[in-house]
């Protein structure tokens, strides 16, 4: 029943993009968003759409996991095309009472709720494509520069990585403790709000006595094993960019020039 | 009246790269009143079986009959059914969320509706039933030892008075006498109530003592099925799969091998004993 969320959930197969180094993977990403809101024309979108398909054929995960990421923005979809819809002033299509409907907004509504679905399903993909260590690892190695700056960039990447690496076992947890107390009779599903907010109460109360155990325990793990921050800490995997993360870089600069020449000056 | 599984199978995540058959084409009759061990190596699918037995997972094919019904029925009541067949997790423990022992004992019978009265009268008897003392009763249960948790828990699933009594590996990480007086009081249980126990566990010691039928699972399928000692005469199969025979098995085996004539189908230290003295002609 909790398995749906897929943000931050890692899909195990092997592929190109699996293999791909976990910045090549962030910069993309991030160079995908950008481009999402450079480009204001259909054929921009087009390209973009073309571009993310093809990364999602070759990271060999099947679509469905994309679309079930979706359904959690599901809301705030809705709310920013009906937005746009009625609000963008310009030329009217439809008159309802007092609400119009113009080409303008149609237009803007059609782009934005495609930005927010390309944005998540790229987002994904990198999240999916990616083991959390790996993805933090690469944000550290991102940010290295501005430990200058006294940003602890090691203790965030670390505090990330934990993070992210508790999802799932919270999960998983939460699903035991939830089952447990069904089996003595609770019901989480029916009754009104206040009652509903009240069976909460045994499957929370346990979930945080074992969020605090297991914190503890990992606070103690790391001390045994003389952990002291990010401080002359060398690693056992460094990350190393291989020829296909060179080729990856190239095609991301060639996506962005040509969403920029056709979906920013061309047209 | 009974359990009856039929040919049960159930796949985790189907359709994805993680998937894989968890329970293969199981079929089992649990009657009445027996004392059963569930014994299988990490991962053999044991832990499912029992999610099923109450309703908690649903089989990805075949179907699962408690007392003639189809418990996947759409007007099968499953609350009703979760009272009959208790169900009692690995780690219980960690299912305690109440301020104090006797309140936590409560939520179950008060989960089925019951009169204030009744509640407590059922959280008192469970207590007692495993031999909790009046002392702990108003202790928050985070301040118990471990032992004194695990048997909160149990009697948390007690007091809804199932019929069926399932415990998942009840004496993990617990010492020796800790394991041995939770056994002691399961079996106490099973002959004063006359309920059906299945006891999940993956040690044969623990259950040797204990049981009147063994069900061995492997890889999600039923390996052998029956009492302990026809069982136990697999020993090197067994071995095969990560389990083991009881250690007096072994012992006994091997007096036998050295040329003294004891019986080999022994499961328990006392009957060793009596079978080793028996065989020196002390008996």
């Amino acid at each position: 029943m909790l398995r749906e969320i897929t943000l931050g959930q890692y899909y195990q197969t092997d592929s190109v993009i699996h293999r791909l180094d976990p910045r090549v993977k962030l910069v993309t990403t991030i160079c995908y968003i950008i481009s999402l809101f450079i480009v204001d024309n259909v054929i921009g979108y087009a390209i973009a759409g073309l571009f993310l398909a093809l990364v999602i054929k070759l990271s060999k995960v099947p679509l469905k996991f994309m679309v079930r990421g979706m359904k959690s923005i599901i809301f705030l979809l809705l709310i920013a095309v009906v937005f746009n819809l009625f609000l963008t002033p310009g030329e009217a299509v439809v008159t309802l009472w007092k609400l119009r409907i113009t080409k303008e907004g149609i237009r803007l509504a059609g782009f934005m709720a495609i930005r927010l679905v390309f944005l998540i399903m790229g987002s994904s993909v990198m999240t999916l494509t990616t083991t959390p260590n790996n993805l933090t690892d690469g944000m550290e190695s991102l940010m290295g520069s501005l430990k200058h700056l006294k940003v602890p960039v090691h203790e965030i990447a670390m505090m990330m990585s934990i993070a992210l690496r508790f999802i799932p076992i919270l999960l998983e947890e939460t699903d035991k403790i939830m089952k447990a107390q069904i089996a003595r009779g609770a019901d989480f599903e029916s009754g009104n709000l206040i009652k509903k907010a009240k069976s909460l109460v045994p499957l929370l109360v346990p979930l945080f006595i074992s969020a605090f155990r297991r914190a503890n325990d990992l606070a103690m793990a790391m001390e045994a094993r003389c952990y002291r921050g990010g401080e002359q800490r060398t690693k056992m995997k460094p990350l190393v960019y291989k020829k296909r993360d060179g080729l990856a870089y190239g095609a991301v600069v060639c996506y962005l020039i040509i969403c920029i020449v056709f979906g920013k000056i061309l047209l | 009246m009974a359990i009856i599984l039929d040919h049960v199978n159930y796949i985790y995540e189907a359709g994805t790269a993680m998937e894989h058959a968890a329970l293969k084409d199981v079929n089992l009759v649990i009657p009445d009143g027996q004392f059963i061990g569930l014994i299988g190596h990490t991962g053999s699918g044991k832990s499912t079986l029992v999610q099923l037995l109450n309703g908690l997972l649903a089989p990805t094919s075949g179907s699962v009959y408690y007392n003639g019904a189809d418990i996947h029925d759409s007007d099968y009541n499953k609350k009703e059914l979760r009272r009959k067949v208790g169900l009692v997790f690995q780690y219980p423990e960690h299912q305690l969320f109440e301020i104090d022992v006797f309140s936590d004992v409560c939520f179950g019978p008060k989960n089925l509706g019951l009169d204030k009265k009744e509640v407590e009268l059922r959280a008192y008897a469970a207590l007692k039933q495993v031999g909790l003392e009046d002392e702990y009763f108003y202790q928050s249960p985070f301040d118990l030892s471990g032992g004194q948790k695990r048997r909160a828990a149990i009697a948390g699933v007690l007091a809804m008075k199932p019929e069926v009594l399932i415990l998942d590996e009840p004496t993990a990480g617990l010492d020796p006498k800790g394991r041995d007086e939770i056994l002691d009081q399961i079996k106490k249980l099973q002959t004063q109530m006359k309920i059906t126990v299945i006891l999940v566990s993956h040690s044969m010691d623990d259950v040797a003592k204990y049981v009147e039928r063994i069900i061995v699972m492997n890889r999600g399928q039923v390996m052998f099925d029956d009492i302990p000692k026809e069982v136990f005469r697999h020993y090197k199969e067994l071995e095969t799969v990560g389990l083991a025979a009881p250690q007096v098995t072994y012992i006994m085996q091997a007096l036998k091998k050295s040329g003294l004539n004891v019986d080999t189908d022994i499961t328990t230290i006392e009957e060793a004993k009596a079978s080793i003295l028996n065989a020196l002609g002390r008996g």
